[in-house]
């Protein structure tokens, strides 16, 4: 684990839809095949650059979700592989059953990008708010489901997809995220979670941007002689299960944190796991079943406990049990 | 036998192996199928530049059925082709058949899986593209239904094509003027229809969707260079072929009974005699 940032490192102004366009512009330079789909999004999809110098790779579809999603099929069937980068909002609603029907179910090798997911667009309200989309997504067969913990496993995840053969749905925060690693200095394996910092007393399992916080949660729970093992799960779907059944019997009990909604997520993911291979005490915590106040990711965050005084509160309560 | 002759008898096989697979199976989408059959065949026996025995080979002609509910008809056709077996055709809509009520690309031959209709139009766009962006000289059809025109992702994907001045593409519509609740102007007025992809930017085509010559003609011009998509309106008749069925909405998806069975079967054959 000496490649992750159990402490905070210097801030990092870098946004993971940033790292992964710079990613797609440094390969799309020397492999033509590599394209890029945007909705009127390529603003918010930090695509400027790219559309500036890969302009014959830059497939513009205006805002039209479902057509978006049909298109990059096709030019996956034709050998292309596609990067769709549009809201995840829309992208993982409004074209839901393009994903299904074409992507999933016909195995068209089309990589979907949301951007600025789960509540990171704050103010704009639940219409732009996607914390349903991991439920969704990873109910359907054929698809698999991918959050980035920083912008080093934003790179090294978008350079895997590069030569990986399925369809994959990946989100991504509108914001820089701190860095939860320490360079790209290190294995990524698609399906495989990572220890980011062992421990025996519990687990925090997290994804995207809430590993950050289940780390800094292990660190305070650290000083109260607590040794949290913290597990992120950069991968949905395929579930790394054998990581979950393990954390869950070498260590008692489990706490999962999403920016998502509580139901149907990572929380449920594990605990359809945890629940029929080791059943121990658990707790979810995410985004209740209701409109997400608006805000800042931070203080939404604090808002719903996707905090360290929550993960440690409720980590007190699940030792006690 | 000339080329129309031959494509009439072929057609007219490829319905009563249609008829046989509905009946046998007690399932299937019996009107849309005979509205479409000659489109199929056209394309199949005629048009496409495709091979059963290399059916991925990369300059082979894209046809995707965006009206997938009529896979019936897609299979017959696939095994007069030689891409499946006749023999398979039994077991349409069977249990874990591959054969199923939509198509499905386990099979050889078929490029997608579709079923949910507005889908295949924006997925032979890209393809369409990509022929583009690689300067392959492949075409890409597809097949729409009237009832489909109804979906506003057709028209999402009826904007790109003339956006991205796809003249390798052709979208075929099945105007037999029912669907499964009755008319198309009564469920949702569609009409003026041609002017509607008139004015979406692509060149539209009238024919009589029964007529071999005239689909051959239209199907086999190959407008490379016009900057324009093209969009077939096949005017044709639901159940085509079968008159106790012919126009009727009732027959969308009808089995018929025996009597009706030996009856359609009988008169089919005697095309033949």
């Amino acid at each position: 684990m000496t490649h992750t940032a159990l402490e905070r490192t210097k801030p990092n102004k870098i946004a993971n839809r940033q790292v992964i366009s710079d990613t797609l512009l440094e390969h799309g330079k020397t492999n033509a095949d590599i394209l890029v789909l945007t909705s009127d999004s390529r603003g918010s999809a930090s695509m400027v650059k790219f559309a500036e110098e890969l302009p014959d790779q830059l497939v513009e579809i205006g805002i039209a979700e479902q057509n978006l999603v049909g298109v990059a099929a096709g030019l996956a069937h034709s050998g292309k592989i596609p990067f769709v980068a549009s809201p995840a909002c829309f992208l993982s609603m409004r074209s839901i059953e393009q994903i299904k029907v074409s992507v999933a179910y016909s195995q068209t090798n089309v990589k979907l990008i949301g951007i600025s997911g789960g509540i990171s667009y704050g103010a704009l309200g639940m219409s732009h708010h996607s914390v349903q989309d991991l439920a969704v997504t990873r109910a359907i067969p054929g698809l698999d489901v991918m959050l980035p913990a920083d912008r080093h496993e934003a790179k090294k995840m978008v350079e895997a997809l590069i030569d990986y053969p399925r369809p994959i749905y990946l989100r991504v925060g509108r914001n820089p995220v701190e860095d939860c690693y320490l360079s790209e200095d290190y294995e990524f394996e698609i399906g495989k979670a990572v220890t980011m910092h062992e421990g025996t007393d519990l687990t925090l399992i997290a994804t995207g941007e809430t590993v950050r916080v289940a780390l800094d949660s292990a660190q305070q729970l650290k000083q109260e002689g607590i040794q949290a093992r913290v597990l992120n799960f950069h991968t949905i779907k395929p579930l790394d299960t054998e990581a979950i059944a393990k954390a869950a019997k070498e260590t008692g009990c489990v706490i999962t944190l999403e920016e998502h909604s509580i139901h149907g997520g990572l929380g449920a993911a594990v605990a359809e796991v945890v629940v029929q291979q080791h059943p121990v005490p658990m707790k979810i915590l995410g985004i209740p079943d209701e409109p997400a106040v608006a805000g800042k990711s931070a203080e939404v965050f604090e808002h719903y406990g996707l905090s360290v005084k929550q993960v440690v509160k409720v980590a007190h309560e699940l030792l006690t049990k | 036998m000339n080329e129309n002759t031959r494509l009439e008898r072929k057609a007219t096989e490829i319905r009563i192996a249609v008829l046989k697979m509905i009946h046998e199976a007690k399932a299937g989408h019996i009107g849309g199928s005979f509205s479409s059959i000659d489109i199929l065949t056209a394309l199949y026996h005629n048009v496409l530049n495709i091979d059963p025995q290399n059916p991925t080979d990369d300059a082979r002609d894209r046809f995707i059925l965006s009206k997938g509910h009529i896979a019936e008809a897609l299979w017959a056709v696939l095994a007069d082709r030689g891409f499946i077996k006749k023999e398979e055709l039994k077991t349409f809509c069977g249990f874990g058949t591959r054969l199923i009520a939509h198509p499905n690309n386990k099979v050889a031959g078929v490029e997608m899986n579709t079923g949910s209709l507005g889908q295949g139009l924006s997925v032979a766009v890209g393809m369409a593209l990509a022929a583009k962006m690689d300067g392959k000289a492949y075409r890409t059809f597809t097949l729409m239904g009237d009832g489909e025109q109804a979906e506003g992702s057709v028209w999402e994907a009826a904007m790109s094509a003339a956006h991205y001045k796809l003249d390798n593409l052709v979208a075929i519509i099945d105007r037999n003027r029912l669907q499964i609740s009755g008319t198309t102007e009564d469920v949702m007025t569609l009409e003026p229809l041609p002017s509607k992809w008139t004015s979406f930017g692509w060149h539209v085509v009238e024919v009589d969707g029964h007529n071999m010559n005239q689909l051959i003609e239209a199907l086999s011009t190959n407008r490379r260079g016009s900057g324009k998509p093209t969009l077939i309106m096949a005017n044709t008749i639901k159940t085509k072929g079968i008159p106790a069925g012919e126009n009727n909405p009732a027959w969308h998806h009808h089995v018929p009974s025996d009597a009706q069975y030996k009856a359609a079967l009988n008169e089919l054959e005697a095309k033949l005699t």
